[in-house]
This record gives structure tokens, sequence and C-alpha cells, in this order.
């Protein structure tokens, strides 16, 4: 139990662990891991709680909510991603109440409505990319990067590059004393 | 209207995503400063984590498809190169400003990340924005150089082992590296 409790292990534990948790799903379960797909479901459920029927004029909800079950492997999978991190940081004692990091108030301030409007922007530019592309950090960085396939490759490069040059522009070097 | 998945596949995916999670929490990469530290090039984590999941995960899966085949299929997306291209430069962008990407911001939302839930939330107007524009996009980016779901095994006709052993040495010189210069800049505690 003590290794549980250790809150923070190797990050190439954690790498090897998630590698091994992908033969898994390729092997045994037949699926890759990837997580994006599910806040299509989920806005797609939302919305069709006020309109079903843009919802199911729309062929890009009809792919992802008719065709395929609404209800599926990867959605269970991210409700246990909350759950997992839950449990992880409670064994751990390594819980977190962030509400404005250091490095986001070092060049926006404190306010915590600030922040959570710039969380928010973001979140809709993180979706828009992972959809526009495909697939997100999982899908495409982890699953796609293990098989080789050359979209999740060129979506890998260019979301580290694009990412390098906006952390820079925004916060330059001197970024570095604020993580 | 809205079909379930089997139970088996649900449950199956809710174990997949309580280890998932557990180990995105305990590798500190569900951590804005520890994201934002890679991408200021100063703490890598998240690099590291990341070549190491692909390599481990690479070995295995191309080890059982040698020993059973199209048994154990692949999962390849599609290279719509130009929307692999623009989309990764929103994301990119997306992510330094929230600090998370998809998975590890649900993550955050699990160890209590407060503004990781508004993070989240943009994510599905994200996700509600796309549908909307996605069938302008089929029509336009997503046909400019769509190569199907094509592998650099595929187009290069090479033993996957080429790949494998490629990206294991590519990975071992990277962490090198890392470790020589995190040890040169500074005996700081790193991933907390």
């Amino acid at each position: 139990m003590n290794v549980l409790k250790k809150p923070r292990w190797s990050p190439y534990v954690i790498g090897a662990g998630i590698g091994v948790l992908s033969w898994i799903t390729f092997g045994v379960m037949h699926k890759a891991l990837g997580v994006s797909t599910t806040f299509v479901r989920v806005a797609g459920l939302i919305g069709s709680i006020f309109s079903s029927g843009h919802i199911k004029a729309n062929a890009y909800y009809e792919r992802y909510l008719i065709t395929q079950a609404a209800v599926d492997w990867q959605m269970l999978l991210v409700i246990g991603l909350f759950v997992g991190a839950l449990i992880s940081s409670l064994l751990g004692k390594s819980r977190i109440k962030e509400t404005v990091p250091e490095l986001w108030a070092s060049k926006f301030g404190r306010s915590k409505a600030g922040r959570y409007v710039g969380a928010f922007i973001g979140g809709i530019l993180v979706l828009i990319g992972a959809r526009l592309a495909g697939g997100c950090t999982s899908g495409h960085g982890i699953s796609g990067g293990m098989q080789y396939a050359i979209g999740s490759w060129v979506f890998f490069v260019t979301f580290f590059v694009a990412g390098l040059a906006t952390a820079f522009a925004l916060y330059g070097k001197e970024g570095r004393n604020h993580v | 209207m809205f079909r379930f998945d089997t139970p088996l596949n649900l449950v199956l995916g809710l174990v997949t995503g309580l280890v998932f999670g557990f180990l995105l929490q305990r590798g500190a990469v569900s951590r804005y400063r520890v994201i934002l530290g890679q991408f200021l090039w100063a703490n890598h984590t998240m690099l590291r984590v990341m070549l190491t999941a692909v390599v481990v995960g690479a070995i295995g899966i191309f080890a059982m498809r040698q020993i059973w085949g199209d048994a154990v299929p692949l999962h390849v997306k599609s290279a719509t190169i130009l929307g692999n291209a623009i989309g990764g430069i929103i994301f990119g962008i997306g992510m330094v400003v929230l600090g998370y990407c998809p998975g590890t911001g649900v993550a955050a939302m699990g160890e209590g990340s407060r503004h990781a839930v508004f993070g989240v939330l943009g994510m599905l107007a994200g996700a509600a924005i796309y549908a909307e524009l996605h069938a302008a996009m089929k029509g336009s980016i997503l046909k400019v150089a769509d190569l199907g779901k094509v592998t650099l095994v595929d187009k290069t006709g090479a033993s996957p082992w080429v790949f494998v052993l490629a990206s294991a040495v590519i990975a071992v010189v990277v962490f090198a590296l890392l470790h020589k210069r995190d040890q040169a800049a500074s005996p700081g505690q790193e991933g907390t």
C-alpha cells in the first residue's frame, strides 16, 4: 500500500503504465485511448434536451449519437478518468484547490473571474482544435503516436510547436519563475 | 433514440478510465504548472510521459500483431494533413491558455482544481461550436491533403520494428539530453 500513498511516481513509470494500459485496450478491448469525442457526445446530449430536432439534423452529431452508441466505452472512460484522479489525489494526499495559477496571475492578475473566463476560452480552442484535427493528446498524441499514424504525428508536432510559441509569446522566459 | 454500449464495454471503459486518471494525477501531468512548465521548456514531465507511453505502447501492440495478426486491429485516425495541422495549432494555443488538454482537464477536476471546471465547460462549448462548423470543414480544410488512415509503416512498406527501434532510440537520446540539462540547470525538484 505504501507505493499507492507515495504522492508522485516517476514520469517513466507513468508513461510505461499508459503504454501497458494501451496493450490491454488494443489487445483485449479492441479500443484505443481517447477523450475528445466524448465532449461531442455530451454536448449533443445536452443540446438534445433543448432542441432534439436540431441535433438530429446535424450529420456530425448523428454519427456519434445515432449511428454509434451515444453512451459508449469512451464516455465511461472519461467518467473513470475523473474518479481515478480523485482516488489518486486522496490516497496520495495531493489534492489541490487551484483557482488562479501563479503563472497566469503574473501576467493577467489575480481575478478569479478573469481566470475562469480565460480557462473557458482556452477550453473552446482546445476542443475546436481537437475535433478539426480528429483527436487530442490522448487519441492522436499517445494512441496515434504508438501506431506511427501520419496524421497523429503531424498533430503532435504542430500542437507542441504552437504551444511553445504561445507560451513564450504570453509569458516569456521570465514565466519560468512561476512554474 | 440514444443507445447505450454493451454493459461489458461500459465497465471496461470505466476501469480503463480509472487507471488512466490515476496515472495522470500521480504523474502530476494533471497540473497546470507542469503542463505550462513543459511549454516554457522548464519541466519535461509531459514529454517524458508521452514518449515513454508511445514507445512502450508500440512494443506491445506490434508484438501482439506479430503473434495474432489482425486479431489485434489497429485504430488509425485519418491523415487529413491540413486539418491535423490547423487543428494542432488551435489546440496548442488553447492548451497554453487553459493549461490542460481534454484528458488532463478532466483529471484536474478530479483532483480538485477549480479553474479546470471552467476549462471543461469551455471544451463542451467548443465541441458544440465545432459540430456546427464540421460540414463546412469537410468541404474545405478536411479535403486538402487527405491521405486516409495511413501510418508510416504502410507508407514505407518497412517492418514496424524499424519504427519501434527508431522511436526507442530517439526517446532514450531525448531523455538523456533532458536529464543532463536538468542537472546543469538546477537541482530543484520537478513535477510536484
